[in-house]
């Protein structure tokens, strides 16, 4: 990885937590649509994770998307892996792949309500 | 400057020749689309790769000009 500083910042976070969704806003005052949506597919899986507020850090806004090479915000990471923006975690979610990614990654899940 | 459904899809074929393209514009401001795209290049790649080669053949419009483009990629076969 590169000696850039805002690099660097990202790569730790993502290291230091096993599941990071840098996004726009708070876990609980998520303030864009695609990023309540990631919100609401972790925490319907009862999901643990660190929420990277970029409206707060316009370097990580920007140096995020030279870090996976994606051009929007929500980016889900899981033990230092880029899953996807928005439409990738919910056509994951939806097709219960989410769920196995979780598994296999030995990230608990916990359905908060189980059919 | 918002793009127009035409726009995005003629982009997309010019890195994509042979993809199958389908674009809605989902809320008549140019800038919330949804967009799926069908095609053989996408074989054998992640999601994450085709939906980096649709935003590829975007020349870094994605994010910027335009605001969302829900995206669903695939191949041929799976559609």
């Amino acid at each position: 990885m590169s000696e850039n500083p805002v690099l660097e910042r990202i790569k730790g976070e993502v290291d230091e937590n096993e599941v990071v969704l840098f996004m726009k806003g708070t876990p609980v005052f998520p303030q864009c649509g695609f990023s309540s949506v990631c919100v609401q597919v972790l925490s319907n899986l009862g999901i643990s994770f660190k929420g990277v507020n970029v409206l707060e850090d316009g370097e990580v806004r920007e140096g995020i998307k030279a870090y996976s090479n994606w051009p929007t915000i929500p980016q889900l990471y899981v033990k230092g892996e880029f899953v996807g923006g928005c439409d990738i975690v919910r056509e994951m979610y939806e097709s219960g792949e989410l769920i196995e990614y979780f598994n296999t990654n030995g990230i608990n899940v916990e359905l908060a309500n189980p059919e | 400057m918002p793009m127009d459904a035409g726009t995005i899809e003629s982009m997309i074929k010019e890195s994509l020749p042979d993809a199958e393209v389908t674009i809605q514009d989902l809320a008549g401001d140019g800038d919330h689309y949804s967009a799926l795209v069908v095609s053989r290049a996408f074989a054998g790649k992640t999601r994450v790769q085709q939906h980096q080669m649709v935003y590829q053949a975007l020349e870094g419009r994605m994010g910027g000009e335009l605001h969302a483009l829900a995206l669903q990629t695939s191949t041929p076969k799976e559609a």
